[in-house]
């Protein structure tokens, strides 16, 4: 099931946030949105949800214009992680994890336990949500996601909350779901996460989306240093690059 | 049956035969019915007086409880009461308009037009939030305290320019809220409505679980922000105008209900809405039949008696929050 956008312009109180971006996202891949702060990567990532109507132009999940799918049904297709998912109520977190099948109606044990192995919160299932530290929280929120099965997983910082080892159990269930036929587009700031596990790469500025492609010229150093300002250059070998700053 | 319904559905069990025999005749149920001098007057009192006010009892309190659960679900926020929204103070004005023009029989169709009113008012200016503009709850909040303020304003007016001082003792003892006198007519016309309302928050109980992960989170799941508030507006619309038009102002049911209920629950605001419309039952109903046995010369208002039971554990949740433990 593809996800597309046509010419997508999204506006948030009157300013245009999301420019006339055209992109294909493809199923099977992971694909990093980058961006400086305040480069409309979040509402990019709310776009393609469905949750911003379009000021101009369109969204495609698979042959329908997303607009026009119901929200339930839409929801069972993607799903969404935002950036600061609250928790209001003090619901335990295998309670949370299972509202992942709210789009489906159903209350479906194997994919909300599967959701649990997978980001190993075996340990934590019977604790208040509320009383969990960021990394664990950040990772309950996406076992939320997961739960639902959905074939588009858009998450908005889902990194930003976790340790290190974390980090890459993360990317690698991101990778595992790309391999199993889920498409995956996530809001990354850490460029160096985005060129080492990306398939493919969006940079925005300014609300415009000013490349994509392959994560090697799409994050290529003039790239950065007309969407950050920044002088980089990338060193290390394909896989296991850093980013080393030169200078304003 | 899950915990929490279960305690409550036993209380409500144990206190509705209780209260209708309590009161200033007390009556014994067990004593023989042939040895009884004033049986038909017994009778009488059972079932034309204490039975349909222990069943307006019941379907006030449910109202409020559930209303109470689905605000605090619908705003996630412990604090939150049915009556800040607005509905019940303009129920509450259009059955003070019947008093000031002094045609009491129309009171209750005063009040459902006031709360119809509010409603619409609440659903015209909140419901409109276009999608993704956010905002959507601050709205409807905001809208509801300002329609509660004015409503507020205007029974004030009302009550100060009363044509008579008559009206005037009327008028306050009615906001007090009561369910003295009240009689079959007042059931016929509550419960139905609670009924629908009741109906319509229960419809909303899954859209109110995905709301625990915030607004956003709620869309993305498949939840329609402007359907849902319609569907609470007419719920606790329904729920609140019914039980305003019937008994008048009853407080803080709505808000203490929840907080009863949430620590026998696994906290998804779906589970609260059945077990806090018994909870509610039971609080009303023990209230009123509270109200009727305390040694007073003159019947204390049921409101009166809510309110304060209401105001001091209001102050112990705020206490709480302070701590942290909310």
């Amino acid at each position: 099931m593809k996800l597309a956008c046509d010419t997508l312009t999204l506006s948030r109180g009157g300013e245009l946030v999301v420019n006339r971006v055209t992109s294909r996202f493809e199923a099977g891949h992971i694909t990093a949105v980058v961006g400086p702060n305040g480069a409309g990567k979040s509402s990019l990532l709310q776009g393609l949800a469905g949750l911003i109507e379009p000021a101009h132009g369109n969204v495609m999940l698979g042959d329908q214009d997303i607009a026009s799918i119901l929200p339930a049904t839409r929801a069972k297709h993607i799903g969404y992680l935002p950036q600061n998912a609250e928790i209001a109520w003090d619901v335990s977190v295998r309670n949370l994890i299972a509202l992942g099948r709210h789009p489906h109606g159903d209350a479906a044990v194997a994919p909300v336990e599967a959701a649990i192995n997978v980001m190993q919160l075996e340990r934590l299932r019977d604790t208040p949500a509320t009383r969990l530290s960021g990394g664990e929280r950040a990772r309950v929120l996406l076992a939320r996601v997961l739960a639902g099965t959905p074939n588009w997983i858009l998450a908005d910082e889902p990194l930003a909350a976790l340790d290190l080892a974390h980090q890459v159990t993360l990317i690698d269930h991101f990778k595992t779901c790309a391999k199993e036929g889920a498409g995956v587009v996530i809001v990354l700031h850490d460029l160096a996460l985005a060129m080492n596990h990306a398939d493919r790469v969006v940079v925005m500025h300014k609300g415009r989306m000013i490349t994509r492609g392959a994560p090697r010229n799409a994050l290529a150093s003039d790239v950065i240093e007309k969407a950050w300002g920044v002088k980089t250059r990338w060193i290390g070998v394909p896989g296991q690059r850093a980013l080393a700053t030169l200078g304003m | 049956m899950t915990r929490a319904n279960l305690i409550f559905a036993a209380l409500l069990a144990v206190l509705l035969p209780l209260s209708l025999f309590a009161g200033r005749v007390w009556i014994n149920p067990f004593a023989d019915v042939g040895a009884v001098a004033d049986a038909d007057n017994i009778g009488l009192i059972l079932m034309e007086l204490r039975m349909p006010r222990a069943i307006l009892a019941v379907v006030i309190g449910a109202g409020l409880g559930a209303a109470g659960a689905a605000m605090q679900g619908y705003l996630r926020n412990p604090l939150a009461d049915p009556g800040l929204f607005g509905i019940a103070p303009m129920a509450a004005l259009g059955a003070v308009a019947s008093f000031w023009i002094g045609v009491t029989w129309v009171l209750p169709i005063f009040a459902l037009i006031g709360a119809g009113l509010g409603m619409a008012l609440l659903a015209a200016i909140a419901g409109r939030t276009p999608s993704g503009a956010g905002g959507g709850i601050a709205l409807f909040t905001l809208a509801g305290l300002m329609i509660a303020s004015l409503a507020g304003t205007l029974t004030a007016l009302a009550i100060t320019m009363a044509p008579n001082a008559f009206a005037m003792s009327q008028i306050v003892l009615w906001l007090n809220g009561a369910l003295t006198d009240r009689s079959w007519d007042e059931v016929w016309i509550a419960a139905p409505l609670t009924v629908v309302g009741l109906g319509l928050l229960f419809i909303a109980a899954r859209s109110l679980d995905a709301l625990t992960l915030g607004e956003d989170t709620a869309r993305s799941m498949g939840v329609n922000p402007s359907r849902l508030l319609l569907i609470l507006v007419g719920g606790v619309g329904l729920t609140i105008g019914a039980g305003v038009a019937v008994a008048g102002i009853i407080g803080f049911v709505g808000l203490i209900v929840p907080h009863l209920v949430r620590p026998l629950t696994n906290k998804m605001p779906s589970s609260l809405l059945v077990p806090s419309a018994l909870a509610g039952a039971c609080l009303v109903l023990l209230a009123d039949s509270l109200v009727r046995i305390l040694p007073f010369v003159t019947e204390l208002r049921l409101g009166i008696m809510l309110s304060l039971i209401g105001a001091p554990f209001f102050l112990w949740l705020l206490l709480r929050m302070r701590k942290g433990e909310l």
